[in-house]
C-alpha cells in the first residue's frame, strides 16, 4: 500500500531533524502557494530542485511521482489559454490562445511542481511514524496526529479486507458490467467495507483501553538538534524570506 | 496485595446484544490467584463476551463484577483493574496498532506512566523474553501471522499483569509457533483464563476446564486423559505426533 520508498536513505536531508523539515515544508509551501510572480516562483523552483538533489533520490522515481500530478495539470493547459481573456498569443483554428492564459497556466504548473518537489524532498524522506512524532513535538493537536497515524496503520488492513471481498466476488464469477447488478454489488462492497472498518475501529479501541489508554499518546522517540539542523533551518528561512521579498518587490 | 485470593468474582451476570437472546444468562464465575482455567464452548456461546465483561469493555445488564476484592461498576474501577489484568485479543491486527513493534510493546508501559527510557527498556526485555530480539524496528503490519501472535503477547506481558486473559491464543498459528507460545504460557507464573478450541493446548496450559454453552458455564471434572486411535494418509510410515 504505502511503501514509503523514499523514507530510507543516508543523505543529509534524511538525517535532518524532522521538526525542522516540517516547519520549512509548511512555510515554503504557503509562500509559494500565495506568490503570483514568476520572478519569485522560478527561484523557488530552483530551491526545490536543489533540495531534491541533496536527497540523492532516484530521479526516475521522483519523475514518475511528478507525472501523476502533471497529468492533471495537462488539462489546465488544454483549457486555460483559450478561456482566459487577454492579449492574443496564438490561434488554432477558431481557438484563440491568450498570453495571460498561458502565463496563468505556467504559474500553476511551476507552483505545483515546486511544492510537490519540496514535499517529496522534505516529508517523503521522513518515515511516517517519525513525522507523527515530530508533529506532536510541534504541538499539533493529538487528535490530528492520531488520525494521521491510524490511517497509515490501518489503510493496509482495510485494503486487505477490500481484497478479500473482491476476491470473494470474483471467485463466484462476478464481472463488472454497466448494469444494476454491478452497481448493487459494488454498493454492498463499499457498505461492507465501512461496517467492517467500523467494527475494527471498535475492537482496536477496546484493545487500547485494555492497555491503559486514556486519550494521551506517549512516544518513545526523542529528537536532537545538531549544528547541521540549525544551519539548514537558518538558510531555508533566509531563502523563504528572500522569496517573500522577490514577490513583494514584483507587486510594488 | 489483597489477603483474599479471589481475584475475579462474577455473580449472576446477564448480558445480551439484542433483546431476544441472552448471551450470558445469570452466569457466575470465580478466579483465584494462581488458577489456570480453560474455557471451551461452541462459537457464540459467550466466551469472548465474558472476557470483555471482566475487562469492563462491556457492561452486564444485571449482576455484579468484583475485581481484586472490590466491586467494579464504573469506568474508573475498571481502569484501575486493567493495569493488573491483561487481555490478549483474538485478532492480532486489533492489538497491534503502532507502526513499529517497539512502539507497540512500549505503549502499555508508557500508559502506566513509565518514563520513555524505562518503557523502552521494558519493551526490549519483554521482546527478548519471547525470543523476539531484533524485532523492535519491524513494521507491525508486515509481520507474519505467527510473529504477530507472539508480538501481541509481548504487548500484554510488557504491562506485567497479574492475570492474563487469552482469547484463542493459538488460533491460526502453525505448529512451531503454537509450541513456542505453549511453552511461554506454561512457564508464566500468572493466573490465567484461556479461551480455545484447541483441547491439546488447553490440557497443557490449564489446571481446569470449564465448558460454556447457552450463556451458562459448567465445570466438567470428568476430563480424563485417553489414548486415541486415529487414521490419516501415510499413517503406515513411522511418524510422531507432537501434541
Amino acid at each position: 500500500m504505502i511503501e514509503e520508498q523514499f523514507s530510507t536513505g543516508q543523505s543529509f536531508v534524511h538525517g535532518l531533524d524532522p521538526r525542522f523539515k516540517i516547519i520549512v515544508a509548511i512555510l515554503f509551501s504557503v509562500v509559494v502557494a500565495v506568490s503570483s510572480n514568476l520572478l519569485a516562483l522560478l527561484p523557488a523552483l530552483a530551491l526545490s530542485l536543489f533540495l531534491m538533489a541533496l536527497t540523492r533520490l532516484s530521479p526516475r522515481k521522483v519523475f514518475y511521482r511528478l507525472l501523476l500530478v502533471n497529468g492533471l495539470i495537462l488539462f489546465l493547459w488544454l483549457l486555460l489559454p483559450f478561456t482566459y481573456k487577454g492579449e492574443t498569443l496564438f490561434t488554432i483554428g477558431p481557438l484563440v490562445g491568450t498570453k495571460e492564459g498561458v502565463l496563468y497556466a505556467s504559474r500553476i504548473t511551476v507552483k505545483c511542481n515546486t511544492i510537490l518537489l519540496a514535499m517529496i524532498a522534505l516529508l517523503a524522506t521522513t518515515p511516517i511514524f517519525t513525522l507523527g512524532h515530530a508533529m506532536s513535538k510541534l504541538y499539533i493537536p493529538d487528535k490530528i496526529i492520531h488520525l494521521f497515524l491510524f490511517t497509515y496503520r490501518y489503510i493496509h488492513v482495510i485494503f486487505q479486507e477490500y481484497r478479500r471481498l473482491t476476491n470473494a466476488m470474483r471467485i463466484r464469477g462476478f464481472m463488472p458490467r454497466t448494469n444494476i447488478h454491478t452497481y448493487r454489488s459494488y454498493a454492498y462492497l463499499v457498505g461492507m467495507l465501512l461496517v467492517r472498518s467500523y467494527d475494527r475501529a471498535e475492537r482496536i479501541h477496546r484493545a487500547m483501553l485494555c492497555r491503559g489508554f486514556s486519550g494521551k499518546y506517549y512516544t518513545l522517540s526523542r529528537f536532537s538538534i545538531n549544528i547541521g539542523d540549525i544551519l539548514y533551518l537558518s538558510l531555508m528561512l533566509a531563502a523563504i524570506l528572500g522569496l517573500v521579498f522577490l514577490q513583494w518587490r514584483a507587486i510594488a | 496485595m489483597e489477603s483474599n485470593s479471589l481475584i475475579i468474582n462474577l455473580r449472576d451476570i446477564s448480558f445480551s446484544y439484542s433483546e431476544d437472546k441472552l448471551v450470558l444468562d445469570h452466569l457466575s464465575f470465580h478466579l483465584h490467584r494462581g488458577d489456570r482455567i480453560g474455557l471451551v464452548g461452541p462459537n457464540g456461546s459467550g466466551k469472548t463476551t465474558l472476557l470483555h465483561i471482566i475487562m469492563g469493555l462491556l457492561r452486564p445488564s444485571s449482576g455484579r463484577v468484583e475485581l481484586f476484592g472490590k466491586p467494579a461498576n464504573e469506568e474508573k474501577d475498571f481502569k484501575a483493574a486493567r493495569r493488573r489484568i491483561g487481555l490478549l485479543f483474538q485478532d492480532a491486527d486489533d492489538q497491534l496498532f503502532s507502526p513499529t513493534v517497539l512502539e507497540d510493546v512500549a505503549f502499555g508501559p508508557l500508559n502506566l506512566g513509565k518514563p520513555p527510557e524505562e518503557a523502552r527498556d521494558t519493551a526490549l526485555k519483554t521482546l527478548a523474553r519471547l525470543d523476539l530480539s531484533g524485532f523492535e524496528n519491524r513494521i507491525t503490519y508486515k509481520l507474519s501471522g505467527g510473529e504477530k501472535g507472539l508480538v501481541s503477547l509481548a504487548t500484554v506481558l510488557a504491562m506485567d499483569p497479574e492475570v492474563l486473559l487469552l482469547d484463542e491464543p493459538t488460533n491460526g498459528l502453525d505448529e512451531d509457533t503454537e509450541e513456542k507460545i505453549t511453552d511461554i504460557l506454561k512457564g508464566l507464573n500468572l493466573s490465567c483464563i484461556f479461551i480455545s478450541h484447541n483441547l491439546d493446548f488447553l490440557s497443557k496450559c490449564t489446571d481446569r476446564m470449564y465448558a460454556m454453552s447457552n450463556g451458562k458455564i459448567s465445570f466438567d471434572e470428568a476430563l480424563v486423559p485417553h489414548p486415541h486411535i486415529h487414521a490419516h494418509e501415510f499413517g503406515r510410515l513411522p511418524h510422531e505426533h507432537k501434541s
